[in-house]
């Protein structure tokens, strides 16, 4: 409840320092973050993320925890931060969300339908998806990233997802390179990551998956890459689809020695 | 000499190794966007596969050769269409507006809506909208500081339409040439800039 509140008068902050002047305004919304981060709602996602992840479920009644995200099966802490990553079982390059569908249809005999419903909750339509993605993450947090690109198909990965992040096309030109290949860009107030440099590659990959402010929901890096796809005016990305996993091989392997912070919170 | 043949040789052939990868992964690329996107609204999967010659060139980190950047210049600027009736300045109203509006060609958004140009998104435009970008110059006092000349007024519109026309592989849209914005609207953006009593110029 005290955090309610202690939201409720950031918020009033928050459009107080909108109104101000654009000099200085990015200083306003970092201090506005800090303040918000003292009490973060993802701490509950994550708590639910872990009761899924141990809840024995599906045609076969077992839980995810023998669930091998890279690390060795029943391993979660630090495996955020050494994906997408290849794995031999499925010869493929895999993503958290990829590898959290194959686990959850090999262990819990779930279909891929089901184990790719919902992945992002919509209203009255909770995801059981966004909280195991917090709680995975959150088990990397404090661990620097390191995604390998030393298997030809990770290299193959990372090669096409810069393919996907430089391609222009659709009603507008625009590629993610538009808007995030040179610094100190901002569109109307928001500042924008150049995702070619190491510190802001960095600084926006570990911050995702994140609790959005004006969602009240953790996002995932697939919901936000999504909504990028949206705004550059692209067709929407299938979930969990290869195409993603290599536009993220390429932002994740970018981020890599950056401290792995989520999940965080945003507005 | 003939070492130095060696060394030739085996350089032509390492980077049309390297090349060759580079296309295959361009390919690769290409049908990764084809079997996992899928149209929505106004947003449709063929718009994006069926990139034309300035998106290919454009779609690479490193910029363009001048003597290849100065040809698609030229391409570009050859495709302008002006004004159907030679008038070049709508209403500065409706160009605010147009300015302000994100909408349009977006996967959320209704095939047929209008569109908007979302000019502030890059563009300090008026003075008193104090939420815009910075990706390209301010445009306050365009006209002001221009005038409204014959040539003024053709270049502005060709910018509109198509920015690529002077600057190939610029981030701006190419609202003309796409089809993002009518002939009125583009008039209407052009009063915005270059009318007197537009604010872009108090």
């Amino acid at each position: 409840m005290r955090h309610i509140t202690k939201m409720a008068l950031c918020a009033a902050g928050c459009t107080a320092a909108a109104l101000a002047l654009a000099a200085g305004q990015s200083d306003e919304i970092a201090k506005y973050r800090q303040l918000l981060a003292e009490g973060n709602p993802a701490e509950l996602w994550e708590m639910r993320g872990e009761e899924l992840w141990k809840q024995k479920t599906g045609p076969n009644n077992v839980s995810l925890e023998q669930c091998d995200l890279g690390k060795g099966p029943g391993i979660v802490k630090g495996a955020y931060a050494e994906l997408p990553r290849y794995f031999k079982d499925t010869r493929q390059v895999m993503d958290l969300e990829q590898r959290l569908r194959y686990c959850r249809m090999t262990l819990q005999g779930l279909t891929a339908e089901q184990a790719s419903a919902q992945p992002f909750s919509a209203t009255g339509k909770a995801s059981d998806i966004e909280p195991m993605v917090a709680y995975i993450t959150a088990e990397s947090r404090g661990i620097a990233m390191n995604v390998s690109i030393s298997h030809p198909e990770e290299k193959r990965a990372y090669e096409i997802g810069k393919k996907l992040f430089f391609y222009r096309g659709g009603s507008h030109d625009f590629s993610c390179a538009s808007c995030h290949s040179a610094d100190r860009m901002r569109i109307r107030m928001q500042d924008l990551p150049n995702l070619t440099v190491k510190a802001d590659a960095q600084a926006a990959y570990t911050s995702w998956p994140a609790y959005r402010v004006s969602q009240g929901e953790v996002r995932t890096m697939q919901h936000r890459l999504n909504d990028c796809f949206r705004q550059q005016r692209f067709p929407e990305p299938m979930y969990a689809s290869e195409a993603i996993t290599a536009v993220t091989m390429f932002l994740a392997h970018n981020a890599n020695g950056g401290v792995y912070q989520g999940p965080t919170l945003k507005r | 000499m003939k070492q130095m043949k060696t060394v030739m040789a085996i350089a032509v052939l390492l980077c049309g190794g390297a090349a060759a990868a580079a296309d295959k992964y361009a390919q690769e690329a290409a049908a990764l966007l084809k079997a996992d996107f899928k149209s929505k609204g106004p947003a449709t999967l063929e718009r994006v596969t069926a990139q034309d010659d300035a998106q290919k060139d454009c779609s690479s980190p490193t910029a363009l050769p001048p003597a290849k950047a100065k040809a698609l210049e030229a391409a570009q600027l050859k495709a302008v269409k002006y004004p159907s009736d030679g008038k070049y300045l709508g209403d500065w109203k409706a160009g605010e507006r147009i300015a302000q509006n994100g909408r349009g060609m977006q996967s959320s958004d209704k095939a047929g809506d209008v569109n908007g140009g979302n000019c502030y998104a890059c563009h300090q435009v008026s003075k008193e909208e104090i939420s815009f970008g910075n990706i390209g110059p301010s445009l306050y006092q365009y006209g002001r500081l221009r005038g409204d000349s014959e040539a003024i007024l053709k270049y502005t519109w060709a910018k509109l339409y198509n920015a690529q026309a002077f600057n190939a592989c610029s981030r701006m849209p190419r609202f003309g040439h796409n089809g993002v914005l009518t002939e009125q609207q583009l008039k209407d953006v052009m009063a915005l800039l270059l009318d007197p009593e537009s604010p872009v110029n108090k």
